[in-house]
């Protein structure tokens, strides 16, 4: 979708302030809410690319003035709402509806090094086209779905050079709509500065992005 | 009570302050619930707030610098590399390492959200997750280094990674001169976080 988040190459947005000596977290609720995130994320009910997806539905004004723990305490209340886990009348009262049953949580402290140091590799040992080879000039197509997508607006329609073939991976524009996974060849793809911003683009270089097959067509 | 006689760089780090009353009801609810285990909340923060953080990819970079078998290998499979010291898992289980030189600078965002490799570097500061780098960082590299206080002349080369999927960036700095005997503690010692981001070099 082509919301506020896809904000790469956006002007107005101020310039960069940051903090030294920074904590990692600037409030006792920013980690509560990082801790309840993933331990919410462990019922499996949704995956991670659902998860981001939701924290872009949050409408532009509010995504661009909320902090970013408060962006996840929302997109965590909506996707708990949404798939059953709680219901917004809980949310509300801060209570268990009556009746409702009491569960066991599926990640308990002993369990959670092990989760952690594992994480959730999204390579997926299937075939897929490889449609591109190392060098190859792509264009990223010129697409504008109304739902997740990972290529940037600013890419689109723009010439590259594929420089790496990750391999495998899930697709999010599937996978963060419960469409299954869909896995497909992911490749690192190089775009000039010129290319992205014109010729008035200061000094040499380029972007890198890590594009899915279905994101480029051949140029 | 705002103090107005002090600015604020960004007012959306400063939360209403009913946010952490409806965290704590959340987690009340949550845990009253059966969904989730107390233990395992102060299990996650204790891991991201004191044992995971940017000492794990200082040491990544000092063992490169090092051991120039252990380089090669660190920039032709980063995740086996990273491995190696005991580092990886959740945000970092796809790693690519990229090489500072003269020639090339190069430096890691996340326009579309945060992505960030937490095994080596931990969580994100805010400024990484802030609009103003997220939108900047890759079409004025030059104007986001220079407010991180980071010169580079004209000629150098500058790489920047948006980090579209979930492969992860680790940017390895150039080794400051000058650091020739020191060992490898010693050098993991002088290796910033921002260093290995790339919105700074590693001073000795």
């Amino acid at each position: 979708m082509n919301g506020v988040h896809d904000m790469g190459g956006m002007h107005g947005l101020g310039s960069v302030a940051p903090e030294a000596g920074e904590p990692v977290f600037h409030a006792p609720w920013e980690s509560r809410v990082l801790a309840l995130t993933l331990a919410a994320g462990a019922w499996g009910r949704w995956n991670i690319d659902a998860s981001r997806h939701q924290r872009e539905l949050i409408l532009g004004p509010d995504y661009l003035r909320m902090s970013y723990y408060e962006k996840w305490l929302e997109g965590l209340i909506e996707l708990m709402a949404r798939t059953g886990l709680v219901t917004r009348a809980e949310i509300a009262s801060g209570r268990p509806d009556a009746g409702a049953p009491r569960a066991t949580p599926p990640l308990t402290a002993d369990r959670v090094p092990g989760v952690l140091a594992r994480g959730g590799p999204v390579t997926r040992d299937v075939d897929a086209p490889r449609r591109f080879v190392i060098g190859d000039a792509v264009r990223a197509r010129n697409i504008n779905p109304v739902g997740h997508t990972r290529l940037p607006r600013y890419a689109r329609g723009r010439l590259g050079v594929v420089e790496r073939d990750h391999g495998v991976h899930v697709f999010p524009d599937a996978n963060a709509h419960g469409l299954g996974e869909k896995p497909a060849r992911l490749y690192g793809v190089r775009f000039s500065a010129q290319e992205l911003w014109g010729e008035a683009a200061g000094g040499p270089g380029g972007v890198h992005l890590d594009l899915w097959d279905a994101y480029l067509e051949p140029a | 009570m705002e103090d107005h006689d002090h600015p604020h760089h960004d007012h959306a780090q400063e939360p209403p302050s009913d946010l952490a009353l409806r965290v704590k009801a959340l987690e009340t609810l949550l845990v009253d619930k059966g969904l989730v285990d107390p233990a395992a909340l102060d299990a996650i923060v204790e891991t991201y707030e004191h044992q995971v953080g940017p000492r794990n990819g200082a040491k990544v970079v000092a063992r490169a610098w090092a051991d120039g078998a252990y380089k090669a290998r660190l920039l032709g499979d980063a995740t086996a590399a990273i491995a190696e010291l005991g580092f990886g898992g959740r945000q970092g289980e796809h790693m690519i390492a990229v090489e500072n030189t003269p020639a090339v600078h190069n430096l890691v965002v996340c326009t579309l959200c945060s992505c960030y490799p937490w095994p080596v570097l931990g969580l994100p500061p805010v400024w990484y997750k802030s609009s103003p780098y997220r939108s900047r960082a890759v079409i004025d590299p030059r104007g986001v280094l220079a407010e991180f206080g980071l010169a580079l002349g004209e000629d150098v080369e500058i790489q920047v990674w948006d980090s579209t999927a979930e492969v992860r960036y680790l940017v390895l700095p150039e080794r400051p001169s000058g650091t020739e005997g020191l060992s490898e503690d010693a050098l993991a010692a002088l290796v910033t976080r921002d260093s290995m981001i790339g919105v700074a070099k590693v001073a000795a």
